[in-house]
């Protein structure tokens, strides 16, 4: 056990999958770099760096760097998913996932039930999301509200280093499409990680804070707001549960709805745009299946239907604050039974 | 001003930084013991009672309920009626927070790794530089260091520490030749030899009781004293819903069933708790070796071993403490054991006294490894 921060633990997990399975491959832009150029292979590993370290481990054959063509590379990846490989797809900014919708809407995700469930699809999409990053609207995008709306994917937001490892370990042992979602602020986040190989399963939440005033449900990159938020306000006298579902498909309801019977008071944090959200999700879960727990309205924090800002200024102010969450939990709480 | 004795935020465990002080348990002017529950105190990974760390006139509670302060903040003053109002004030206007670099200074506890024998043993370690024999913790089934939290720092202070994560546990390794008592016994012997000292005092919880007396059996040469705190090895049966429960959770909700056997108030079992044993649990291997383990000492709701005789030997000092209300192991299993045997029973605490009824087994140990220590 050590510290490590979101980057290695990503490449932890992809590096050990890929010692234990040959099948598993890295396919995407710069995933590699420089391929063709004597000498500077590996002078890129993605974007961000996360994939550095692979071509030289496990050569051009398992880490193939394509051109700039998503609708291209995604589609062969998902082939050679239904075709016997395990590749870990990436995308690198989930923005530009448009051009592939085809490949992973209709066909990746459909294969298992179009083939009478005789076909399996162990294909997995890391892709970056989210704003904070200064990088304006077509690169800060939300967007896995559009993924969870499709079934036949699974759809994972971790929200820390711990959690990146086990769920992307996970994702390439699933026989399904995952689309994997990284925040790009959070690369440099570090925390305790095992250096063993783990496994988180989908669909069962996490609880980071425990409280009886209310529930807040928050995704990726806003859980760690919404800690923030839980630990100020219990300072003010007001102790609510933070839950992290980890994944929004499949999802933890029972979590949910246990807690929201024991507080009877719900904020979902969402850093998505409000219309079609998860924020709309669980509310909409919450106001069906425990309308009689409630003891306030359900309150959302999400950020504003418009694009993302690239004044730096109005980027702050979009993005969900701990500020944020925590007058939305004083909204509802205040005067508590 | 030294009449004046300030109660602190403890440090419970290697990560806290600060706690919140849910209630009081006791006024103002009252007359309090040393071991006392005083207040409950709540951090992000559990909840559990204070004990007082002393003897006097609670003069003053400095930290309102529902205040989250740091550790070493005031809590409360005790003071003789002879000191005056005024000193008091003075004293809590005075008084300053000391940093956590003080406390790494002085042997606060460190994280260590071992390859002996083929394995990779972590283990915690605090007190090093003190000179006394020294101590080694021994978890139980499906623990890990951590299970020492409240009495880590308390045993340093007159000795030093060693709290092994056995072999298939904690942040050790998950492999394991047979899981049996021989095994995780000559891992903790590998621990004793890295500790330089030529004996040493052995605490074992529960199936790490049975540890420490296979390690009596095995090594008596390296062996003080041995304390059982609810230990496997005197009686033949063991709730077979822990074990099998504990090994089968994979979901929270099962995990905190199991974990709630474990105390006498399973309110204390916090969600930090339930996720920390999934932590361990996800780990590639745990699963394995927690079944290879109850297959070889726990199968079926009975125990394998038994050391009823070897402490009919006398060999060394022997304390057994047990919890009146231990849902896993049956208090019971103390009946007929010779009369040198110390026996202490704590009425209101489960499987786990060590952290349900803290103050008084860190005071009882401490008591015995010093009359062990004149032996």
């Amino acid at each position: 056990m050590s510290k490590k921060s979101y980057r290695e633990a990503i490449r932890e997990a992809i590096a050990g999958e890929m010692r234990r399975d040959p099948r598993v491959i890295v396919i995407g832009e710069d995933v590699s770099g420089g391929t063709g150029a004597p000498g500077e292979q590996d002078a890129w590993g993605g974007p961000l760096g996360v994939t550095k370290g692979l071509y030289p481990e496990f050569g051009a054959e398992r880490v193939l760097d394509t051109p700039i063509s998503e609708g291209a590379f995604i589609g062969a990846a998902a082939g050679a998913a239904a075709t016997g490989l395990r590749p870990v797809a990436e995308l690198m900014f989930v923005d530009f996932m448009g051009v592939c919708f085809d490949q992973i809407f209709n066909q990746a995700a459909k294969f298992r039930y179009m083939f009478g469930g005789k076909a399996v699809t162990p294909l997995v999409i890391r892709t970056m999301y989210g704003a904070g990053f200064r990088a304006a609207s077509q690169h800060s995008q939300c967007l896995y509200p559009l993924f969870t709306h499709i079934p036949g994917l699974k759809v994972v937001l971790p929200s820390s280093p711990y959690e990146a490892k086990g769920l992307l370990i996970q994702a390439i042992r699933d026989d399904d499409p995952v689309i994997f979602f990284e925040h790009k602020v959070m690369y440099d986040d570090t925390a305790d990680v095992p250096d063993e190989s783990y496994t988180i399963p989908f669909g069962e939440a996490n609880i980071t804070r425990e409280g009886k005033d209310a529930t807040i449900v928050a995704f990726g990159r806003m859980v760690n707001f919404a800690n923030q938020a839980a630990d100020d306000l219990k300072r003010e006298g007001v102790s609510a549960t933070v839950i992290d579902p980890r994944t929004t498909s499949p999802l933890d309801t029972e979590t949910i709805l246990d807690s929201v019977s024991e507080t009877g008071r719900l904020v979902v944090v969402d850093e998505a745009h409000p219309r079609c959200s998860m924020a709309a999700d669980i509310a909409r879960l919450v106001a069906e299946e425990a309308f009689g727990d409630l003891k306030a309205p359900i309150k959302t924090v999400t950020a504003p239907h418009t694009p993302v800002p690239f004044s730096a200024a109005l980027e702050d102010i979009y993005v969900p604050s701990p500020a944020r969450i925590r007058d939305a939990v004083l909204t509802i709480a205040r005067g508590r039974a | 001003m030294s009449d004046i004795q300030p109660i602190v935020m403890p440090k419970w465990g290697l990560a806290m930084e600060e706690g919140a002080l849910t209630s009081w348990l006791v006024a103002s002017g009252a007359e309090i013991e040393k071991g006392q529950e005083i207040a409950e105190i709540e951090t992000s990974k559990l909840a559990n009672v204070f004990e007082s760390p002393a003897s006097g006139t609670l003069r003053r509670l400095v930290a309102k309920e529902g205040a989250v302060l740091p550790v070493g903040a005031l809590l409360a003053v005790l003071a003789p009626m002879s000191v005056s109002d005024a000193d008091i004030d003075s004293f809590v206007a005075g008084f300053v927070v000391e940093g956590p670099a003080d406390g790494a200074a002085a042997g606060a506890p460190v994280e260590r790794k071992l390859e002996r024998s083929g394995r990779t043993l972590v283990f915690k370690g605090a007190g090093l530089q003190n000179s006394a024999t020294p101590v080694v913790l021994i978890h139980g089934f499906g623990g890990d260091s951590d299970n020492w939290l409240f009495n880590i720092d308390e045993l340093a202070k007159s000795r030093p520490v060693y709290a092994i994560d056995l072999p298939g546990h904690g942040k050790s390794g998950k492999t394991l030749a047979t899981g049996d008592l021989s095994e995780l016994a000559q891992a903790v012997a590998d621990l004793i030899d890295e500790t330089g000292a030529p004996k040493v005092h052995l605490v074992g919880h529960s199936l790490g009781g049975a540890v420490a007396f296979q390690i009596l059996r095995d090594h008596p040469e390296r062996v003080a004293s041995v304390a059982g705190i609810a230990p496997v090895g005197f009686d033949d049966r063991v709730n077979a819903e822990f074990v099998e429960g504990f090994i089968a959770a994979q979901k929270r909700k099962d995990v905190k069933t199991a974990l709630q056997l474990l105390l006498s108030d399973p309110e204390l079992v916090s969600s930090q708790m339930i996720e920390g044993v999934l932590r361990f649990k996800r780990i590639e291997g745990a699963k394995e070796a927690l079944r290879a383990i109850a297959d070889r000492n726990l199968p079926s709701g009975r125990q394998t071993a038994s050391f009823r005789d070897l402490v009919q030997e006398n060999r060394v000092p022997v304390m057994i403490v047990w919890g009146g209300r231990d849902a896993i192991l049956s208090p019971a299993a103390v009946d007929g054991l010779p009369g040198s045997v110390e026996v202490v029973r704590l009425e209101n605490a489960g499987h786990m006294p060590h952290l349900e009824a803290a103050g008084a087994v860190n005071s009882k140990l401490a008591g015995f490894f010093e009359a062990a220590d004149r032996q």
